[in-house]
């Protein structure tokens, strides 16, 4: 049973994302997506100020068994990346949704949140994968 | 762990068990248009003994050479325990390890290899070796691509000193992946067969993505690699250095060229214990900085401990490798050249620092002492005069091919012929000498070509 917060925005790839009050974005891995892959031990984070469009591949999670893509929910520039996770890649399992945040988002169009995946569609799409 | 084969019987057990009625049954799944029919035109199987006596025919018309040539593969002394050693079965007959609580003997050998490698080219971090040297200056070049984050150009610097062999498998290596490696022209000084910084000039504010530096040089002359080192750093370029391991011995390891050191080191690892077989088998070895280690290609061994506390050895970062990362793994290279690496280590061992020291001296002085007496002989001309290691290049007043054939006549092989590579050098031959060859030789070879 994984943990899904409702006041975050998802995508089918078990990304989250979150809208913070100055309009940037923060992204990281849901609890399902941290559990699947088993302890976290590398997370190569995007350079800050690079472009990513949605669903491209900007960040990589490496496991003890795997290593994951990371997709970019919306499009926009990334602003920063999570430094903590160089030192401390367990973040990642211990809290994915606040410490194992991986980077943020200037978006380019702030009207691709409302695109997004709510916590009740999320967990739908968790249900039809299991 | 020993490799001994199944017998009928066991593999009768293990389908009985799995439940399957014989081990091509095993490949039910593969459809028939895709499996490997038999090749025709490939004659039948020799049994040993009629292999053996081809093989002793073939070796008579080879004969035995008193051998001159380097070029990137050396006849070295190989003390008797290496190979006693080396050949012991649990060496000989395991392959390369994917299952690391089984082959924690192969694991602890390969962890002292990757020891010894970091340790003789100044850098952090080895890997557990990959095919040759000239293809791991290949793998060296995409590492370099992918570990330097802030380089969009792909370009790589190869001098014209770097062996034009290496240069040419490193073209086969990324010819299909955008990068481009660009050739330095020779611009050879007087007495001077080495890169002159002065010759990068033109690359000055470029974005280059790396700078290839051969030490010694395929000229077998000493380059300034502090130098060629700090502008590229300047310069916003990586350093790959290809090395010849025995001539570490003596000479400044990459890790303290320059101001920085370099950041990848590859080169071939035959030097050390291995034979010169024909051309192969051989290791190619990569260091590099801790800080890339993550886009080093091939097996890394690592040191840990289990539950209990006890020292255990694993493979280790293998989210670098195809089995997991699949395409965009950092090289398609899952295996290593234990057998070699083995005898590497071993050989290593067996002389450690003041042996090899040792055989890195006598080499350089057997080469002085070919210098000394071949340039006694009328048109024959040592081309660079500057400082080298144990190889060197002679000019001769005719062709090279003439001289290789006197030579040969008296069972010497005089050298690698340079003519088809560097037009440029006139009638060049590079030789090389190293404790293998005796006074005796020497005086054979200059009597020769008189």
């Amino acid at each position: 049973m994984s943990n899904t917060p409702n006041n975050l925005k998802y995508v089918k790839s078990h990304e989250w994302l979150r809208v913070e009050s100055d309009g940037t974005v923060t992204v990281g891995i849901t609890d399902h997506a941290q559990h699947a892959l088993g302890d976290v031990v590398f997370v190569e984070a995007p350079e800050v100020g690079r472009d990513c469009k949605a669903g491209e591949a900007c960040a990589v999670v490496e496991s003890v068994k795997a290593a994951s893509d990371i997709y970019s929910p919306i499009s926009g520039t990334v602003i920063a990346a999570n430094g903590d996770l160089t030192g401390a890649p367990e973040l990642l399992n211990q809290a994915p949704y606040e410490g194992g945040w991986i980077f943020k988002l200037k978006p380019s169009n702030a009207a691709d949140v409302g695109k997004l995946l709510d916590a009740k569609a999320y967990e739908e799409v968790l249900k039809s994968e299991a | 762990m020993p490799f001994i084969p199944h017998t009928q019987d066991d593999i009768r057990e293990m389908l009985d068990v799995i439940g399957a009625s014989s081990v091509e049954a095993l490949f039910d799944e593969i459809p028939a248009g895709l499996r490997a029919k038999p090749l025709s035109g490939i004659p039948d199987a020799l049994s040993e003994m009629a292999i053996g006596q081809l093989m002793q025919a073939r070796a008579v018309q080879d004969g035995r050479v008193i051998n001159f040539i380097g070029a990137g593969a050396y006849e070295h002394h190989i003390p008797a325990a290496v190979w006693a050693i080396v050949t012991r079965g649990e060496f000989y007959s395991a392959y390369t390890p994917y299952q690391a609580e089984a082959s924690q003997g192969t694991l602890q050998l390969l962890y002292q290899y990757q020891t010894m490698m970091a340790s003789l080219t100044g850098m952090d971090v080895s890997n557990a070796s990959l095919y040759d040297g000239a293809s791991a200056l290949g793998e060296a070049c995409l590492m370099a691509v992918r570990a330097h984050r802030k380089s969009k150009s792909l370009r790589i610097l190869i001098p014209s000193t770097v062996s034009p062999i290496y240069s040419k498998v490193a073209h086969a290596v990324v010819g299909h992946q955008r990068l481009s490696l660009e050739s330095v022209p020779l611009s050879l000084s007087k007495d001077c067969g080495t890169l002159n910084v002065s010759a990068l000039d033109a690359y000055k504010g470029q974005d280059i993505t790396a700078l290839v530096i051969q030490q010694p040089n395929f000229f077998g002359q000493l380059e300034d690699v502090d130098a060629l080192t700090d502008w590229a750093h300047a310069n916003g370029t990586m350093v790959i250095a290809v090395v010849n391991p025995i001539s570490l011995a003596l000479l400044k390891p990459p890790g303290q060229w320059g101001a920085k050191g370099v950041d990848i080191v590859v080169g071939e690892g035959q030097p050390l214990g291995v034979p010169l077989s024909g051309g192969g088998p051989y290791f190619g070895f990569i260091t590099a900085r801790m800080e890339y280690v993550r886009q080093m290609p091939g097996r890394i061994i690592g040191r840990t401990v289990d539950l209990e506390g006890k020292q255990g050895f694993t493979l280790t970062l293998q989210a670098r490798e195809q089995h997991i990362r699949r395409s965009k793994a950092t090289s398609n290279i899952c295996t290593n050249q234990g057998l070699l690496v083995t005898a590497a280590t071993i050989y290593m061992s067996l002389l450690g620092a003041e042996g090899l020291e040792d055989v890195a001296a006598t080499s350089c002085a057997r080469l002085d002492e070919l210098i000394a007496a071949v340039t006694k002989v009328p048109g024959v001309q040592l081309k660079f005069a500057a400082p080298r290691f144990h190889e060197a290049v002679l000019v001769f007043n005719r062709p090279v091919s003439q001289v290789l054939d006197a030579l040969a006549k008296q069972g010497i092989a005089g050298g690698f012929d340079l003519t088809p590579y560097y037009p440029e050098l006139g009638n060049a031959l590079l030789v090389c000498a190293t404790e293998s060859r005796t006074t005796a030789d020497i005086e054979k070879y200059a009597k020769a070509i008189a």
